[in-house]
């Protein structure tokens, strides 16, 4: 009954909010598809650069039967980097929105309920980090981490979450204030709720409804992070796994060479996934935010219209 | 506001705006400092350990005061900052600010004119959007608001190097000018286009401004896809209003409701969150840098990242936070200025 009534607004929309919101759904599950089952769709592993006789496969091959979107400069094959990179992207996403919503949700949560110095305290350190331009608070958390913890899907996790636990705690904070004064709320006060009972039964059930959207949204924008932190010599070791902004940094010098395929695919591939994830999260705003939300024109069935009756009957 | 009631005027506003920036630029401040300085220990071994004997390392370490106490090292950092002194560089000896004066103009080179891209892509866009909601023109502006948005900085840049600069051979892919002019130019703002101006060097300023072109571009339609969003929620907001709908039924012509009613009222607002892109456009210049082989600031923060110069880093993060602080204050007071409402 309940996951019907939340599933409802999503089987009610209509027109183009419908369509946004398959097209985002249906290129995010590709992808995830990519991430589960990378070992049996890529041909190759990501840093295998010799067939199975031991031959190497050349650097910088044009695509080819063997090698659909080519080899790149270190001799591996494209699509086998493209396809684990969906894994990596997918891991680091999740692993980071996790992150920032278990730092970010309940700080918002506290301080909008109590307000008072902590709220001041909270807002002030928030606002500032949020003022800051994302990018360098994320290469400079990356690179003190990985001077002591190395480059890993955890480092750049971590990264990535300083950066969206402001937006979360903004959000959360703000929802939580223009519900703390409904009367619902008053009503569970004034019944003698604990603080406690009255965050978590009736405040953060109000406030969760706005996390789908935001997550989505941050997830697809965690995926330009992580690429550009790839892009900067500062994600995940390329040892340890395929990253698609990596591929892009090393690409960069191939474009001088008019070789285009080493960049062409982990871009394409950053493209449509965050172009997917924007999409569902734009879908998802459009049918659950119900100041944007337009409802399909019900057509209004009229009953039978009752036969004429005698004038003199209704009565003068 | 209603005739003769007292709104505050415009100066009182911009003393408290001041007021309220103090304790943020103090947090970034600090912020930056704890990370920058107590997680690594010591600057000098970090930069030059390995390179020096640990005689001489530690020799450095005194002359530059970081056995002291990290309290005492705070205030002076601190102190320092109110002076605008931003330190020295660790692994070629050069003064931050010098750094950020020969560096910075490349790089505000660079973003001033990707924000006219980006302006002259988002709002007509955004616009047309906005007002035509749901139609084909709608539908086409935001699949192409989100998809350039999708698109990081040097992939684009990966692109377009390949097509304008390997197949159509048009638009040179890396640096800001020709060695032979960047030799010969004289600088004097370091603002190559001005400077090829000053000079009445025409071959100059063609060469210079052929190798902004792509740079700017990329990071501009990237910045304008951003825009393309703001400007359409506005307008759709905007068109909801009573006054939309009292104009209209006044009988004005639709034309003259959209322009000179919604089109205005939508772009008030967009001021503000334009304004909290320069943050955004701050880190896309950083990667356009990298992307296109241009020495601006972005560029120079990457090297020194590379390098270990923690003092350099610190340095540069520092001049950004204040930075971005005083182009928020800036935007304020714009926005102040235009719609009295938002004043305190």
């Amino acid at each position: 009954m309940r996951g019907d009534r939340i599933l409802a607004p999503i089987r009610e929309a209509r027109g183009v909010p419908r369509w946004v919101l398959w097209a985002g759904i249906v290129i995010t599950t590709f992808f995830v598809v990519l991430a589960l089952f990378a070992p049996l769709i890529s041909p190759y592993d990501f840093d295998e650069y010799r067939t199975a006789s031991g031959e190497r496969f050349g650097k910088q091959q044009h695509p080819s039967a063997d090698h659909p979107f080519g080899t790149n400069v270190l001799g591996t094959d494209v699509l086998a980097r493209v396809v684990w990179g969906a894994r990596t992207a997918l891991e680091v996403v999740i692993l980071a929105v996790f992150l920032s919503l278990a730092i970010g949700l309940p700080l918002g949560l506290l301080s909008g309920y109590f307000g008072g110095r902590l709220d001041r305290v909270l807002v002030l350190i928030m606002d500032s980090l949020f003022a800051f331009p994302y990018l360098l608070l994320a290469i400079v958390i990356a690179f003190l981490l990985s001077d002591k913890f190395g480059q890993g899907v955890g480092t750049a996790a971590i990264a990535i979450s300083v950066v969206y636990v402001p937006q979360y705690f903004r959000v959360v904070r703000n929802h939580v204030i223009s519900v703390r004064e409904e009367s619902y709320v008053e009503a569970a006060r004034a019944l003698g709720a604990k603080p406690r009972t009255v965050i978590r039964r009736y405040l953060l059930q109000n406030v969760i409804q706005s996390v789908p959207v935001l997550a989505t949204l941050n997830a697809a924008d965690a995926i330009l992070t992580l690429a550009a932190l790839g892009f900067l010599g500062y994600g995940i070791q390329p040892t340890d796994a395929s990253e698609w902004g990596y591929d892009l940094q090393r690409a960069i010098a191939d474009a001088g060479a008019g070789i285009w395929w080493t960049g062409l695919f982990p871009g394409l591939a950053i493209v449509a996934l965050v172009t997917g994830l924007t999409l569902l999260g734009e879908g998802l705003n459009d049918v659950l935010n119900p100041v944007l939300r337009r409802r399909p024109i019900q057509a209004v069935v009229l009953p039978e219209r009752p036969s004429r009756l005698p004038a003199e009957k209704v009565g003068v | 506001m209603a005739a003769g009631q007292h709104t505050t005027s415009l100066r009182t506003y911009a003393l408290t705006r001041l007021a309220l920036a103090l304790p943020m630029v103090w947090i970034l401040l600090t912020m930056v400092f704890l990370l920058m300085r107590v997680a690594p220990g010591d600057p000098i071994s970090a930069a030059l350990g390995g390179r020096l004997s640990q005689e001489e390392l530690e020799q450095r370490r005194e002359a530059a005061g970081y056995d002291r106490p990290l309290i005492v090292q705070y205030v002076e950092y601190l102190g320092n900052v109110v002076t605008l002194d931003f330190g020295e560089t660790i692994i070629d000896n050069r003064p931050v600010t010098e750094v950020i004066r020969q560096n910075g103009a490349a790089t505000l080179e660079l973003t001033i004119a990707a924000f006219l891209v980006a302006l002259a892509v988002g709002i007509p866009i955004g616009l047309l959007a906005g007002r035509f909601r749901d139609t084909p023109i709608d539908i086409a502006g935001r699949l192409f608001g989100i998809v350039i948005y999708a698109a990081p900085v040097f992939f684009l840049g990966f692109l377009a190097q390949i097509v304008f600069s390997q197949w159509l051979g048009w638009l040179p892919s890396s640096g800001r000018a020709s060695p032979e002019v960047s030799f010969e130019l004289e600088s004097t703002t370091n603002l190559f286009l001005i400077d090829s101006l000053l000079s009445l060097d025409f071959n100059a300023f063609t060469d210079v401004l052929s190798h902004l072109v792509l740079p700017a571009v990329t990071l501009g339609l990237v910045v304008g896809g951003v825009f393309i969003r703001l400007v359409r929620v506005n307008v759709l907001q905007t068109l909801q209003g009573d006054y939309i709908e009292a104009a209209r039924a006044r009988g004005l012509p639709e034309r003259n409701v959209v322009w000179h009613h919604a089109f205005k009222n939508a772009l008030v607002p967009v001021i503000t969150v334009i304004g909290l892109q320069v943050a955004f456009l701050l880190g896309g210049a950083v990667l356009t840098e990298q992307t296109f082989n241009w020495p601006g600031i972005g560029s120079e923060l990457i090297r020194y990242l590379n390098n270990r110069d923690y003092i350099a880093i610190q340095g540069i993060i520092t001049f950004f936070a204040v930075l971005v602080v005083i182009v928020s204050i800036l935007i304020d007071l714009v926005n102040a200025w235009v719609d009295p409402r938002v004043r305190y």
